[in-house]
């Protein structure tokens, strides 16, 4: 019954830059019908939670965290208000410890890393020829885990529960003594809820790559931005495992009277802080590493040629994953540990900014012998480049344990973080999405308002966040919710407001920009931009099976080293939705797989698991019994259909 | 051409930005204005991390600037363009990893000279942290008792003083920047650090752990005085409290004694003897109450006494109810013991 596979050059689903656009010749029509009814979205209410194409959940990760971006915006508002003048009576202690540690939360578990793996959930099929994700519903699965626990935090915020000890939450402060109630319980079980869906992703990404890329797509023509998402996925792999353990830790001892950080019974409260930062450093990687590659896309396209130095960006990307684990005990300078070892992450931490730097000086050769255009997306690159090389260079200052036990927690250190975090990873993000959205919604941004909006937040950012290296130095430590006018810290606090208030008008006519391009933006087209990796080789926004026929992949840039009669693999059945599995190493095709079809119970055993997570934050007893509903729910998941029991 | 104007403007703008920056270097507490020997270090080891990085931040964005606005010609494209970049950035990775290797090593030579004093310690503090003030125990002055100063720390001048550092509830973190780096304040571990000041002054110290509510007022005073006004002060210290002089003073006593104040405190030579909150036996001479937050003056100890949350909200100082009169008393008694 099944049809050979076969590399069939007459008949492209595919447009490259060879081809000229427009649709592929000679009746296709009936294959494209076919594989729309195949891959057809479910519609309806029960269809919008049983969905398992990668699109819809990659925009609705997108979306969902581009949300939480904006609430964890506006508590930053709210602290910058209360930190404009010296005693400020605007917010109190309990209210302010709160939403500090909300901010954090959200930005670190709810934003950064969702909203990267959502464009990974989004892009890295496109970019890989696949039809979809693998593992699509464990997909969905995790992105409702990633929903209720958001929901969990927020409804808890509103209810002035919050977490209000800080976002690493170190015990014996977050422990049962000193935190009494469920404050810290909510923000432990939240660390839960985005573990699993952070290595749920991980895990399909690796897969995608590994086992779904196109034919032809070697290991050397993997587009820069699917290498940075695969790096990526393995951090998560290993760096959560240790996060679980500190978090799991934490509740068993305010759940249960476990002594794992409690040192009058003989635990130890440092054991925390070895076990959360030997996941916390590489995190921070996790966030940063995706918009690397987003600025590799970017700075290709825009200069026109071929990245310089691929190998060694490749390399780089490896190298910072495997260098992310080796430097966690720089958050722990201060803490008393033996000299030598110290010197040891003093090097290591040191020798991260090597790959960086070597990125960097890629980029820059890049845009050196390029012709750049300057689009919006280059603009944010280029304004990525000039404040994360200032956030990278004081990461090297931090390093060095004497000057580190200076400014550790102090505002030296928020304003590093934010130059590498917000600079390093939301810029390349907002350029990102300026980048990809015309393939997303088939319309382009307004370019005016991207530029205006561009100037706002760069201009805004260095005015909020230059000053705290200045006000670490002159001794402001991090999370004090006032301060006396003595401390002479007044002035510069009121600059960095005033920059905050720079900062959210830029983020808000992004925002803007977004809401209305979607509805009323000039139509893109396939490829505005001349793109070289293959998503810009299928319509705008893609259809459901992405590619009506896999394509061959003849070089590092898919689309611009694509011959005029290059191949596409036909073959794979229309009927159902049957995928192209590919070799590890070369990509050549080993298999096929058929994927499965969109079901509920994915959105089921989410919620079971959801309400076994919040309820064990009130009685042990929700884990032996929450365990029932999920194993029914996963049960109806992974049920055999009858056709399949038939063949 | 408008985009190299506007690069430059750019570049203007944040190098101006960055020279007020650092011409801001005031304050009471800045980490560039070291007045003892591990902070002159630290300050000298900064200086030199932010020269090299200036340089090679400046470096980084002359390059850029050029790689934007360099007219491009033909040989862009060439096998030989291409070889002559690859060999750029080699050259620039040789030169960043020479300047790591460099800056590793002026930082672990900087921080052996932290480890410890070049001679042995003039004294011995415990710096024992509590939600939210600072306790300091000088205990070798005499075998069987130790002198408890609450956030206040007096060392003599020009001599290393060790710091045993620990915590009766969370981590905090002690921290002077004038005098040396932080060192945290873990429950359950002792560890050791030192100080050693060559500038007579007050010095104002600050917890730099976010330990809960009142994180952001938690701070302390260091007085570094010379020897002998150092040994003056402790001699002082290690007496009982001042006897109360009036029927005024001897009313404050009684009441305090016969108060929920006498759970908490002590005062050396009464029945106070808890060890919950600070030692207020030498509670007159000090600078400030409610650890740095307020000076200590007649008002200022009202409003404290009076109500403790609105100074210092969630602290775990009660506000013991009484008639004025009494609080008066207690105020008058508060203030004797000098």
């Amino acid at each position: 019954m099944m049809p050979p596979l076969t590399f069939d050059p007459r008949r492209s689903g595919i447009h490259g830059r060879a081809r000229g656009n427009g649709p592929a010749a000679d009746g296709t029509a009936a294959e494209r019908a076919a594989l729309e009814k195949t891959w057809r979205v479910p519609e309806g209410i029960l269809g919008w939670f049983s969905v398992v194409d990668h699109r819809t959940i990659g925009r609705r990760y997108l979306v969902t965290a581009l949300g939480f971006f904006l609430i964890a915006g506006i508590l930053a508002v709210l602290m910058r208000l209360q930190l404009a003048v010296p005693d400020n009576q605007l917010i109190g202690p309990d209210r302010y410890n709160q939403i500090f540690t909300v901010h954090g939360t959200i930005m670190m578990f709810l934003f950064a890393v969702p909203v990267m793996e959502a464009m990974g959930i989004y892009l890295v099929p496109l970019m890989v020829g696949a039809r979809n994700i693998a593992f699509p519903r464990l997909n969905t699965f995790s992105y409702f885990v990633y929903l209720f626990g958001g929901l969990m935090l927020l409804i808890v915020l509103l209810l002035n529960s919050a977490p209000d000890v800080g976002w690493f939450s170190y015990p014996p402060l977050a422990g049962p003594d000193y935190t009494p109630g469920k404050r810290a319980d909510f923000w432990a079980q939240l660390i839960t809820f985005t573990e699993v869906a952070a290595l749920a992703v991980a895990v399909e990404i690796v897969a995608t790559v590994f086992k779904m890329r196109a034919p032809g797509m070697t290991l050397d023509r993997i587009p820069l931005f699917v290498w940075a998402m695969l790096v990526t996925a393995f951090m998560i792999i290993f760096a959560m495992p240790a996060v679980v353990t500190a978090s799991s830790f934490l509740l068993m001892d305010r759940l249960v009277g476990t002594h794992f950080y409690n040192p009058a019974e003989g635990g130890d409260a440092l054991l925390y802080q070895h076990l959360f930062w030997f996941f916390g450093h590489p995190e921070v990687y996790i966030i940063f590493v995706p918009a690397l590659g987003m600025v590799s896309s970017i700075v290709t396209t825009f200069t026109g040629r071929p990245i310089v130095g691929y190998t060694a960006m490749v390399l780089s990307l490896v190298a910072t994953g495997f260098l992310g684990f080796g430097l966690w005990v720089h958050h722990m300078f201060a803490t008393g540990l033996p000299q030598l070892g110290l010197t040891y992450f003093t090097a290591a931490s040191m020798t991260i900014a090597i790959p960086s730097g070597i990125q960097i000086f890629c980029w820059i050769a890049s845009i050196w012998r390029g012709t750049p255009r300057f689009t919006p997306p280059m603009l944010f690159v280029l304004g990525f480049i000039a404040i994360f090389v200032l956030g990278g260079l004081t990461g090297v200052t931090l390093a060095s344990v004497p000057f580190n036990l200076q400014v550790h927690d102090t505002y030296y250190v928020v304003a590093h973080f934010h130059y590498v975090l917000l600079g390093g990873a939301v810029f390349p993000l907002v350029g990102g999405i300026h980048y990809w959205f015309p393939k997303i919604t088939g319309r382009l941004m307004d370019e005016g308002l991207a530029r205006l909006s561009f100037w706002l937040l760069f201009i805004g950012f260095n005015i909020t966040f230059f000053p705290m290296h200045q006000l670490g130095l002159m001794g402001m430590p991090r999370r004090v919710y006032t301060y006396p006018a003595a401390s002479g810290w007044g002035p510069l606090n009121l600059l960095s407001t005033l920059g905050a208030g720079l900062l959210a008008i830029g983020g808000l006519l992004f925002v803007w920009n977004l809401a209305r391009s979607v509805r009323s933006g000039a139509v893109a087209g396939d490829d505005p931009w001349g793109g070289d990796t293959l998503e810009w080789g299928t319509s705008s926004p893609p259809p459901v099976y992405n590619f009506l026929h896999p394509p061959v992949v003849e070089g590092p840039n898919a689309l611009w080293d694509r011959s005029a009669d290059a191949p596409v693999v036909t073959g794979l059945r229309t009927d159902c939705r049957e995928v192209l599995i590919t070799d590890v190493v070369d990509a050549t095709p080993n298999n096929r797989y058929e994927f499965p079809e969109p079901s509920i119970w994915p959105f089921l055993a989410a919620v079971a698991t959801s309400a076994m997570f919040v309820g064990s934050i009130f009685t042990a007893w929700a884990v032996p019994i929450g365990i029932v509903p999920i194993a029914i729910a996963v049960t109806g998941w992974f049920w055999p259909k009858r056709k399949e029991a038939a063949a | 051409m408008a985009r190299r104007r506007a690069l430059w403007a750019c570049c203007a703008a944040m190098a101006a930005a960055a020279a007020a920056a650092s011409a801001g270097c005031a304050g009471p507490h800045h980490v560039f204005d070291p007045a003892g020997g591990p902070a002159r270090d630290i300050a000298a080891l900064g200086r030199l991390l932010f020269a090299v990085c200036t340089v090679i931040y400046l470096l980084v964005i002359a390059v850029l600037a050029w790689a934007l606005v360099r007219r491009r010609t033909e040989a862009d494209g060439s096998v030989e363009t291409g070889r002559r970049l690859t060999r750029a950035i080699a050259a620039a990775t040789i030169a960043s990893t020479m300047t790591i290797v460099g800056l590793t090593a002026a930082s672990a030579v900087t921080g052996h000279g932290l480890t410890s004093p070049m001679g042995p310690a003039a004294i011995t503090v415990d710096v024992v942290g509590h939600q939210w003030w600072w306790d300091f125990q000088f205990r070798d002055v005499s075998p069987d008792e130790f002198v408890s100063s609450p956030n206040e720390l007096h060392v003599p001048l020009g001599q290393p003083v060790m710091i045993k550092t620990m915590s009766r509830d969370v981590i905090h973190s002690f921290w002077v920047p004038n005098l040396h780096g932080k060192r945290d304040l873990i429950p359950g571990q002792v560890t050791n650090t030192w100080i050693q000041a060559d500038r007579p002054g007050v010095y104002r110290g600050l917890c730099a752990e976010f330990c809960g509510h009142e994180h952001a007022k938690m701070a302390f005073e260091v007085v570094v005085e010379t020897p002998q006004k150092f040994k003056a002060w402790i001699d002082h210290q290690r007496e009982s409290a001042s006897e109360p002089a009036d029927y005024q003073e001897r009313r404050g006593r009684d009441v305090f004694l016969g108060s929920p104040c006498a759970t908490c405190h002590t005062i050396r030579g009464t029945t106070a003897a808890s060890r919950v909150g600070p030692d207020l036996t030498h509670v007159g001479s000090r600078m400030t109450l409610a650890a740095g937050t307020l000076p200590n003056t007649r008002p200022h100890l009202a409003t404290w006494l009076g109500d403790p949350q609105s100074v210092k909200p969630g602290t775990l100082m009660p506000a013991v109810p009484m008639s004025d009169a009494d609080r008066g008393a207690v105020i008058a008694y508060l203030r004797r013991l000098q």
